[in-house]
């Protein structure tokens, strides 16, 4: 049902998105809406294209065809800064916190729109930059609560010490901060357990409790994860679209099923 | 600041105590044989008080109270100063300790910071001392604004290098700058107005009449001339010092970490690669440039061989050996490789075998410097 309303106004629309690496289609006329306040999972084999779907509407690659439309502006072959002002923002497949920094000092690299980075403000202006600093660290403080109570303790701590999960969940920590209409979660659960991604998985529904516009797309591997958490479904192989509906119709599809375990 | 575990002053300050009276024995030493004496002592403490945890404690009190250390780290070059105020050799060693100090935090805020690597350091001091030379000469302009000036200069020049050093990252980028000092050098070399390979005469200081290249006189007392110049450079220390400090702690200072750790994932999230690495280029040269500047009226001479590749490299072992991003490090760094050479007369010829093998024990040993970069704090001392 809410796949329906939700395709209504949509917040990202994508079409004909087309990638080539050599003469490896990555993408090959990929269609793909996400609504308002919907969480869509993106699955498929390895290789099918769902990392490179994410490079592509972030600015990471350039597209070779294809048009991207988000919150109605045109973002194709947007720069990855103009892709973030505009309101998306991601977590990477391979963790890229920057380890010799602060749990503090990481999060507040995502929150880079909302801070004032005018050099006579920083340098000058210290009572001010102080005000500033101090209501960002009670924002990132009362994020990292959500996730894990414990760290929000020890918020400068390099972030190089922790185990995988908080790395994760400061990832999405500072993926969120800066309050984005639509978050990108790139295998959120790789390099974890199966209870630490349970875990997480809750945390980030009851982020969105707070902030219901959020669009959410979730490339994952973890089916349960998939199920538990999504509205709908895209399958990708090869780069194409080969089923799109709630997990549990597409997950019988055939095709699908052909695509993960090869032809019977 | 009330913090839940009180971290006390007094292990800071004894250590910058400590550091003083070693700095004024060692810099008095005049034979050989006391100074290598002291020098092996130094080595000793430094490590038996490392093995007993005893730098921990004065490091710990020196970031808690980052301030009152500076204070007493100003006290405690003064105190120097004054031990030697009438020693042209000791006064001009330590006025060139604090213009390489600055220098070398400009080239801090290129590397250490945004991850800019720069081998023409040296050809931007030079910069800014040619640019003194030729404007104490030729105009009437008050040579506080001389200073501003060389700093600008250099910047300008570097701004040359902003296209290539965006382009390529990393060793690329570094090639570059090797590039620009050996053209810089040939330039200068070359270039008769500027005096070519003999090089030219700068005028010495002057500010509303006060020249700095008469030796004072206070009540009986003589200062050497030198003086004048270790107090400006003093504070052109102190007055970086703070403004690389505050750079740091600010999300500007996190721009340019972010940058440097990860570009990729810098610009996912809105940081614009280019205009921050321009900053922390130009800022840095700017910095290198007003010290240069300064340093050519102290000695009253500036050559193309004095702005040599050599030069810059010495540049960049001493922010490799202090601990790169940590100004604290970078100022014990400087201390070691200007002093050590010039007492130790013996050594004199074999310097860059000495900085090499200094580097290449940083390296193995201790690869983040003598003291590394701690983790940002906004506001020392500060608790939520």
């Amino acid at each position: 049902m809410t796949a329906m309303t939700s395709t209504m106004i949509s917040m990202l629309e994508a079409r004909g998105l087309t990638k080539h690496f050599g003469g490896v289609r990555a993408l090959d006329g990929l269609d793909l809406n996400v609504a308002r306040d919907e969480i869509l999972g993106l699955i498929g084999p390895n290789g099918s294209g769902k990392t490179t779907f994410f490079n592509v509407i972030t600015g990471i690659y350039g597209l070779d065809a294809g048009r991207v439309m988000f919150d109605g502006a045109d973002i194709t072959n947007a720069s990855g800064r103009a892709v973030y002002h505009a309101g998306m923002s991601r977590t990477f497949q391979r963790s890229r916190l920057s380890l010799p920094l602060s749990i503090f000092d990481n999060i507040m690299i995502g929150n880079h729109k909302r801070l004032r980075q005018g050099l006579w403000f920083n340098l000058v202006r210290r009572g001010d930059f102080k005000r500033e600093f101090e209501r960002s660290y009670a924002e990132a403080r009362a994020l990292v609560e959500v996730f894990e109570p414990a760290l929000a303790d020890r918020m400068f701590e390099p972030v190089a010490g922790l185990p995988m999960i908080d790395r994760r969940r400061i990832e999405i920590c500072r993926a969120l901060i800066s309050a984005p209409k639509l978050l990108l979660l790139d295998e959120p659960s790789a390099g974890m357990t199966h209870d630490e991604t349970a875990e997480l998985m809750n945390d980030i529904l009851l982020v969105r409790e707070r902030n219901r516009h959020l669009a959410i797309i979730i490339v994952e591997h973890e089916m349960g994860v998939i199920e538990r958490i999504t509205d709908r479904c895209v399958v990708l192989n090869f780069g194409r679209k080969i089923a799109e509906g709630p997990y549990r119709a597409v997950a019988a599809d055939a095709q699908v099923q052909e695509a993960y375990l090869g032809a019977a | 600041m009330s913090a839940k575990r009180e971290i006390a002053v007094w292990p800071g300050a004894i250590a910058l105590a400590l550091a003083t009276a070693y700095l004024i024995a060692l810099l008095g030493a005049e034979k050989q044989g006391v100074i290598i004496a002291l020098l092996t002592a130094g080595i000793i403490f430094v490590v038996a008080a490392a093995s007993f945890g005893l730098t921990g404690i004065a490091s710990e009190s020196f970031n808690s109270h980052e301030d009152a250390m500076a204070v007493l780290a100003v006290g405690g070059a003064l105190a120097i100063a004054a031990f030697f105020h009438d020693n042209h050799f000791v006064l001009l060693l330590v006025t060139t300790v604090l213009l390489y100090s600055v220098a070398t935090l400009g080239l801090n805020v290129q590397f250490g910071f945004a991850g800019v690597l720069n081998f023409a350091g040296a050809s931007f001091f030079g910069i800014g001392a040619y640019t003194s030379a030729v404007l104490n000469a030729q105009t009437a302009m008050p040579h506080l604004l001389v200073l501003l000036c060389g700093g600008l200069l250099a910047a300008l020049a570097g701004s040359v290098l902003l296209l290539p050093v965006l382009r390529t990252r990393g060793h690329y980028a570094a090639v570059v700058t090797i590039a620009f000092a050996l053209l810089l050098k040939t330039f200068l070399e070359v270039n008769d107005v500027l005096g070519g390979p003999q090089g030219m005469q700068v005028k010495g200081m002057r500010i509303l009449g006060w020249s700095f290249n008469d030796n004072i006189e206070i009540g009986g007392i003589s200062l050497s001339f030198y003086m004048n110049y270790f107090v400006l450079s003093l504070l052109l220390l102190v007055v970086t010092f703070v403004l690389v400090r505050r750079l740091e702690r600010s999300w500007v200072g996190l721009n340019f970490d972010a940058l440097r750790l990860d570009e990729t994932a810098a610009g996912c999230f809105g940081i614009d690669v280019a205009r921050w690495k321009i900053t922390a280029f130009l800022i840095g040269n700017f910095l290198i440039g007003v010290a240069g500047a300064l340093f050519g009226m102290v000695g009253g001479f500036v050559a193309p061989n004095n702005y040599t590749f050599a030069d810059s490299l010495i540049l960049v072992s001493i922010l490799l050996l202090g601990g790169i991003g940590n100004p604290w490090g970078l100022v014990v760094a400087t201390i070691i490789v200007v002093v050590l050479p010039e007492k130790l007369q013996t050594i004199q010829e074999y310097r860059f075998l000495l900085y090499a093998l200094m580097v290449i024990a940083v390296l193995l040993f201790r690869p983040e410097g003598l003291l590394p970069r701690p983790v940002r704090r906004y506001f020392p001392g500060w608790r939520p």
